[in-house]
């Protein structure tokens, strides 16, 4: 599958072969995700985190974290988590997640950013550190031992998963709500710390020579136009043919493409990126609807037409584009928005209920609403 | 500049391309030019596209008679509410300028999303915010998109410069002259909570179908659907999602249960219920719902939430917790901490059922008390904040500091929740969290007012079937020793302020002092029992 390979892909490019080894000689529980692939999924997790959780590492990887939280999770420092990410900075928090067969448990969850060469966030590290109940947890202990017991019966269904859940919700969650466990102690802080020392040397070493070095701080200013973190999550939200094109630069180059759009034209992404729209021009390409965009990009005003383009194999096809100015918190204009809809059989269409010009135009909300919302941080410094 | 620099060979080109290719189109209609190679019509005529239109431009808000009645009118939230510009152009036989009345709705369609109905613990279990975009999430915002290209609204709102202010709260601050330039006083009396309906006062059947983005209500075999042209059955009382053509944000809309019943602005549980769908459905985070009550700065009086994306954590949504009670069905009650307006915290439950009738609950029991509040509806539906407030009261009384009062930010749900809209240029530049933080504090109850407001609300979900199911934290004799009745406005002590008050506040309302009389009646009359003031 595309994800899979994807996965694979975002480990494999970073760090050399023995990285994995190396990783999953460490004892702690702990996942690596990968914010450019859509979803921000898990590409790595340790066999610690496997035991902890119960979950088989084929059913980790592709998921995202979310799916470890359950009812009783305090939506509050999920909410931290999920802003330390959209910052690229670390954070710490106490946080109660689900096990696969159901049953809470309250962990230390410690995140730090991964930073390429570049200056940009390549990955991001989750370290958890399971919480041992003070005193009177005598009855449940929710170390090792006891998930340990759990996995090896590893023949509970769906079904049975549900059940216990249930069971849960009834009698130790009100118990768990009682005795939230309001602070790590500081051994549990001192071991996520070395954890996440020991997951980055690992990570450093490995990096070194594939030339592509990873640090735990930023080592370098981020290139001028790279998107934040925090931007490339939420783009990868949308699954539909788009690229982002920045009018500041010289020849106002893609700086974002979606999936979508790779699958439609062929390229890899990184034969895209930093080129102009023209690549997907051909000899037969209308010269006066480029005409056209080239006014409305003038005018910073949004057009709709109907253009032959090529594909990375020279095959062609009718490209239905809409191309809108897209203005950061600043109220300026920071990007153009390409969306593209191959305009071939209407058969293709008829199970999506949107029209295509309303599904383009979804796409364009999207981008303006997480381009507005997350330049307003950012706004004052950067210009 | 460009221009003079190019070729006059080549302008004659440009100009034989633009004329000559049935591209390149300005609707005559709309005066904004739409790049229509594909449909050759103009997507917001009526009438087919390019053909001239056979009615002046200044007639299309004139169809309605009942518009040119009103002459004072509260943000402006639809196009219709426009002062009527004075023309006479009458509208030919069935109005046919796709309004919400009965000659042109038989013919209308609009599309149609059905929700499904969650039931069971399978709810907690769904997760927002990593997933694809959802559906509602898409076809809401490519119908606004569609909104905003055809020119709807009275200004760009992504044009508006928004900044986080920074502190530790991150409230966000936006400067936005164009929203209050046609504010005027609110239409009705604001210490009243619960108002009868006006048919008289701008209402929102009286919007146009082109500012209704689809019809939103349950599915009737439990799986979502969605009827890209579905005809509108009036006797289903269909709920309706319209655009706000004063955008605070991107997406702002407006949900309007059961448009055609014409409910007044006042919570009930299957409304409450419908909103906290809205917000499930839309399975974003970072799309929320909020509710002002009459007195809490909602300017129209026909049922309606609003809705808008804004894809960074509310203050309000980062503020501390503490917990104070956990209701039977799984609903956990908590209480705001360290943030400047005392609230109510309520998440979790059983089903979406029991969260929405924890919290309209609640909100009903404000409503009788005539404590005017805001609600806010965050994190995919998971979270709802009740907010009471007292920020009309104060200002009535002339307790509001001027300085405060110089700014005219309205308080209302998103101004609480950390989204401070700002009208002047240098409130904008001067915004920092302590200016923030004044204003809101302003808005809050006092400590004492809000610990009873707490237990007339705990007293109300405790006295419902829930009642011998409470096991509520807080000591047992706190709530039973409150003395109620000093929060109720009605009371005798009380009475005499909101009299003045009322009259201080129409006293530079001169045009509506015919009003106050009969409304002061019909209002003390029906605050005591239900409304049922519908229009026909």
């Amino acid at each position: 599958m595309d994800l899979r390979a994807a996965i694979q892909r975002s480990f494999d490019d970073r760090y050399t072969r023995h990285a994995r080894n190396s990783l999953d000689e460490l004892p702690d529980s702990f996942t690596i995700t990968d914010p450019h692939i859509p979803g921000h999924p898990i590409v790595f997790a340790s066999p610690g985190f496997l035991k902890l959780t119960g979950y088989a590492r084929s059913e980790v990887l592709g998921q995202t974290a979310a799916v470890f939280q359950g009812p009783c999770t305090s939506r509050r420092s999920v909410m931290e988590i999920r802003e330390a990410v959209r910052e690229e900075r670390n954070t710490q928090v106490v946080l109660l997640n689900y096990r696969r067969d159901g049953t809470p448990f309250w962990m230390l969850f410690g995140v730090c950013p991964v930073f390429g060469d570049g200056g940009a966030v390549v990955h991001f590290v989750a370290v958890q550190v399971p919480l041992h109940k003070k005193e009177r947890s005598g009855v449940r202990d929710f170390g090792f031992g006891c998930c340990r017991k759990e996995v090896c019966s590893d023949s509970l269904s769906e079904l049975g998963r549900v059940c216990s859940l249930e069971q849960v919700l009834e009698r130790d969650v009100i118990e768990l709500d009682r005795e939230e466990p309001s602070e790590a102690s500081d051994e549990e802080k001192r071991s996520a710390a070395t954890a996440m020392d020991n997951i980055f040397s690992v990570l450093t070493h490995y990096s070194e020579a594939t030339g592509r070095l990873v640090c735990r701080k930023r080592c370098s200013i981020p290139d001028v136009g790279l998107l934040s973190t925090s931007l490339i999550i939420s783009l990868g939200r949308i699954k539909q043919s788009f690229v982002l094109t920045n009018p500041h630069l010289p020849d106002m180059p893609i700086v974002y493409v979606s999936d979508a759009f790779l699958k439609l034209t062929g390229y890899a992404r990184n034969e895209v990126l930093g080129r102009n729209c023209r690549i997907l021009g051909g000899t037969d390409t209308d010269t006066s609807t480029l005409y056209l965009i080239k006014e409305s990009i003038k005018a910073e005003k949004p057009c709709t037409v109907r253009i032959l383009n090529y594909r990375k194999d020279k095959s062609s096809f009718w490209n239905f584009l809409h191309i809108s100015p897209v203005l950061d918190a600043s109220g300026k204009v920071a990007y153009f928005v390409g969306v593209q809809v191959e305009d071939s059989n209407k058969n293709d269409d008829s199970h999506q209920c949107l029209s295509p010009e309303k599904r383009q135009f979804s796409v364009v909300g999207a981008v303006k609403v997480a381009v507005r919302s997350l330049s307003m941080t950012a706004g004052s410094s950067k210009s | 500049m460009t221009r003079t620099r190019v070729h006059p060979e080549k302008r004659k080109r440009k100009k034989r391309r633009l004329g000559g290719n049935p591209g390149l189109k300005r609707c005559r209609h709309h005066g904004y030019s739409k790049i229509l190679s594909l449909s050759h019509s103009c997507p917001n005529c009526t009438t087919g596209g390019l053909r001239k239109s056979r009615q002046p431009f200044a007639a299309r808000w004139a169809w309605c008679a009942a518009f040119r009645r009103i002459k004072r009118v509260p943000t402006v939230v639809s196009n219709y509410q426009k002062d009527d510009a004075g023309d006479s152009t009458r509208p030919v036989g069935g109005c046919g300028r796709n309004c919400l009345k009965a000659c042109c709705i038989p013919d209308a369609k609009l599309p149609l999303y059905a929700f499904k109905k969650v039931n069971g613990k399978d709810l907690s279990q769904r997760e927002c915010g990593e997933l694809p975009v959802a559906f509602l999430d898409s076809l809401l915002l490519g119908e606004w998109e569609d909104r905003m290209q055809r020119g709807l609204f009275r200004y760009d709102v992504t044009a508006c410069e928004t900044k986080v202010i920074p502190g530790e709260y991150g409230f966000v601050a936006q400067l936005n002259e164009g929203r209050h330039l046609k504010k005027r006083p609110t239409e009705f009396r604001v210490d009243k909570v619960l108002q009868p309906f006006d048919e008289n006062k701008f209402n929102f059947t009286k919007v146009g179908q082109e500012e209704v983005l689809f019809q939103f209500e349950a599915s009737d075999d439990g799986q979502v659907q969605f009827f890209p042209n579905a005809p509108v059955d009036v006797d289903n009382s269909p709920s309706f999602v319209a655009i706000n053509v004063s955008p605070i944000e991107y997406g702002h809309v407006l949900l309007i249960p059961r448009i055609f019943d014409c409910l007044p602005q006042r919570i009930d549980r299957d409304s409450f219920l419908l909103a906290l769908h809205m917000a499930v459905e839309a399975d974003n985070p970072y799309f929320r719902l909020g509710y002002n009550s009459l007195g809490a700065f909602a300017t129209i009086n026909h049922l309606h939430f609003q809705a808008y994306y804004l894809a960074l954590p509310f203050p309000i949504e980062k503020a501390p917790t503490k917990k104070i009670a956990n209701l039977n069905g799984g609903v956990k009650i908590s209480e705001l901490l360290k943030y400047p307006v005392r609230g109510l915290v309520f998440e979790g439950g059983d089903t979406l059922e029991d969260l929405s009738n924890v919290v309209s609950d609640a909100c009903i029991c404000l409503q009788n008390n005539n404590i005017p509040f805001n609600v806010l509806i965050s994190d995919c539906g998971k979270q709802v904040f009740l907010l009471p407030q007292c920020y009309a009261e104060k200002q009535a009384l002339g307790e509001v500091n001027a300085e405060l009062l110089d700014t005219q930010v309205n308080p209302a749900v998103w101004e609480i929740s950390g989204h401070m809209v700002l009208k002047r240029k240098k409130d904008y530049d001067e915004a920092s969290e302590g200016n923030a933080w004044r204003l809101l504090a302003e808005v809050s109850l006092s400590e004492e007012r809000f610990q009873e407001v707490n237990d007339l609300i705990f007293e109300a979900i405790g006295s419902d079937e829930l009642d011998d199911t409470v096991q509520c934290d807080k000591e047992v004799d706190a709530v039973n020793s409150s003395a109620h009745p000093t929060v109720v406005v009605a009371g005798s002590q009380e009475c005499v302020v909101l009299q003045s008050r009322v009259l201080c506040i129409y006293l530079y309302m001169p045009l509506r002092i015919v009003h106050v009389e009969v409304d002061e009646i019909t209002a003390h009359l029906s605050s005591v029992g239900d409304l049922g003031y519908h229009s026909a």
